[in-house]
């Protein structure tokens, strides 16, 4: 008796997650479809959803009127050296902080956080003033140097997370065996640490690969990356929905195919069960 | 060698006084067991002498040096931790090798130290295993073979056996015991458990509150316990206590009888009571008996003695063994 009702649970619950992942999935799901439709199909009443004439000629129309390709290099030099550089800064500070914590930390760390509870719009004069004069304008620098720090807060919170998670008797056992700080780190800490801070630059990487805010406020063209790259299609001149679908399936497929790949990184756990 | 002595040693957090001030020497060769209820201060006195806390007062010697300040690694001592600490990420192989890498000596005296290590723990087939892979006892091992192939001075435990289950405990009792034998090295180990320190102390070091309340040998603490917090600490089940007319009778503020120093008898003693639960465990059984005017008083009965719930049955005490204790809780003459 008490097993019927769990396989049923498991099943409703099963087709709770799937009818969720559908829903959340679907408006991907449509733009993607939209992109292999002409114009005319995809403004069609009622919608059409599988069975029209698939076209590429979009993507083509998308490919002769800006340079898909500058834009992916733009955002990938800016996400993955804003993230870079991040890390570099973040894992002292966090270490610092899960290590040896002091009264002060929780504050700390409450205050890196309240930075991302003001909306970004109230610093954009200041910001873009301060861009124009030094001359980082629509620059690759420019923008590595702002995603930097407008995403380090969540690094450094992601990795003092992880960095918590590390047994201190380890590294006492550590310091027992006669590991110096230096072999502490490379022998015992960084191996334990790697698994969160991939995970922390995997996510990182996403978010400023998606950020559209100062992406969008603080370049023109040299330095726009694929989030400006979709938003030239929603232009004055008209909504061109099919294109526009065909520029952010663009946009999206290559950090889409990140994540897919490194799925397992992006969940993975801490500890493998040194410490029960 | 591995002689420990600690001098007016204390240690505070903050406004916390967590070690007022501990005197206490540990000979050569010695098996010591600190004992003491949860928050005595027993795993703190120990990472003092590891050197993983720094001392707020006082001086610890090895040997004859003064290592107060020094580095743990650099006082000699190997350390066994309650969550084993092993590191998750190399095999049983690296992590018994890691201190002796540490140590910068050659490929070939760590292969062989590794391996004889493995051998008496019997880890031989595991040595390609990560720690997640492995039991309970296996990883407790793992850990003691890590400190084992250091051949330190002095081997420190902190209630290593406290996450096993009760019949793995039993048996790792003995075989650190057998390799305390083996090795002849000196050994402090913290524990709450009494049994623990009673079965294997050389000397046991009972704490409470963070003082030492009695060093001796596990039969000195059991025969002759300075107080009244040894006398119920150490010995199992506790010891009963008496006090009010009935101590009084022997000139004491409270009087201790051990369960297993009182005589039963169905038909006649000193204290008259009923039986309320018994609790068999084949070679003995132990009887909580409701006294009157004295109150719940537990007895020690032989196996087949049969009585039932709600029987009446007279207790009388050895006087050899009654123990009385002053109005300070110290133990009379």
């Amino acid at each position: 008796m008490a097993r019927q009702v769990t396989t049923r649970r498991k099943l409703g619950m099963t087709a709770v997650g799937w009818i969720v992942a559908l829903l959340i999935f679907f408006p991907i799901l449509w733009t993607v479809l939209t992109s292999f439709k002409t114009e005319g199909t995809a403004i069609a009443t009622p919608p059409q959803f599988l069975f029209f004439d698939w076209t590429l000629e979009n993507y083509f129309e998308v490919q002769s009127r800006s340079n898909y390709f500058r834009h992916m290099m733009n955002s990938i030099v800016i996400s993955v050296g804003s993230t870079l550089i991040g890390l570099i800064i973040a894992i002292p500070a966090a270490w610092a902080m899960a290590f040896s914590p002091t009264k002060r930390t929780k504050d700390i760390l409450m205050w890196m956080l309240s930075t991302k509870m003001l909306p970004a719009v109230g610093v954009l004069v200041p910001i873009y003033l301060v861009f124009r004069d030094w001359g980082l304008l629509d620059t690759r620098t420019g923008l590595v140097i702002v995603l930097t720090m407008v995403n380090l807060p969540i690094i450094v919170w992601m990795l003092y997370t992880y960095f918590r998670e590390i047994p201190g008797e380890i590294l006492e056992a550590a310091r027992m065996d006669g590991a110096t700080l230096a072999n502490e780190i490379v022998y015992v800490l960084t191996p334990m640490a790697i698994p969160g801070i991939a995970s922390t630059l995997l996510l990182n990487i996403i978010l400023a690969w998606n950020e559209a805010f100062w992406t969008l406020n603080l370049t023109a063209s040299k330095a726009a990356p694929l989030t400006a790259f979709i938003a030239s299609y929603s232009s004055p001149e008209g909504l061109f929905w099919a294109k526009l679908s065909a520029a952010s399936t663009l946009a999206i497929a290559p950090i889409l195919i990140m994540g897919w790949f490194s799925q397992r990184q992006l969940v993975r756990g801490l500890t493998f069960g040194a410490v029960k | 060698m591995g002689s420990i002595t600690l001098r007016n040693v204390s240690k505070s957090f903050g406004s916390t006084v967590v070690i007022p001030d501990i005197d206490l020497d540990i000979a050569h060769n010695e098996f010591v067991v600190f004992v003491g209820p949860s928050g005595c201060g027993k795993s703190t006195l120990l990472r003092l002498i590891a050197g993983l806390e720094d001392t707020s007062g006082g001086t610890i010697e090895i040997d004859g040096q003064n290592v107060t300040a020094a580095a743990p690694a650099k006082r000699g001592l190997a350390m066994v931790f309650q969550s084993y600490a092993l590191y998750p990420h190399m095999t049983v192989y690296n992590n018994i090798a890691f201190p002796l890498k540490m140590a910068g000596q050659d490929k070939g005296a760590i292969d062989k130290k590794v391996r004889d290590a493995a051998r008496v723990l019997n880890l031989t087939d595991y040595l390609e295993r990560r720690p997640g892979q492995l039991s309970g006892g296996q990883r407790q091992r793992v850990a003691i073979g890590r400190a084992i192939v250091r051949e330190p001075k002095a081997f420190l435990f902190d209630e290593p056996l406290s996450n096993l289950d009760a019949a793995l405990r039993g048996t790792m009792r003995l075989e650190i015991s057998e390799l305390h034998h083996q090795l002849q090295t000196t050994m402090i180990y913290v524990t709450h458990d009494q049994v623990e320190a009673m079965t294997m102390a050389d000397k046991i070091v009972v704490l409470n509150a963070g003082n030492i309340e009695q060093v001796g040998s596990p039969l000195e603490l059991y025969r002759k316990p300075k107080n009244l917090f040894v006398a119920g600490f150490i010995g199992s089940p506790r010891m009963n206590f008496v006090s009010g007319a009935e101590a009084q009778k022997h000139g004491a503020k409270t009087v201790g009888i051990r369960p297993e120093h009182l005589v039963l008898s169905t038909t006649e003693g000193a204290w008259k009571g009923k039986v309320g639960v018994a609790e068999h465990l084949g070679a003995d059984t132990f009887l909580h008996i409701h006294v009157d005017d004295i109150g719940q008083v537990t007895a020690r009965a032989d196996g087949e003695f049969g009585v039932n719930h709600g029987d009446t049955v007279y207790l009388t005490p050895d006087p050899a063994k009654l123990h009385r204790f002053g109005p300070n809780d110290e133990a009379l003459a």
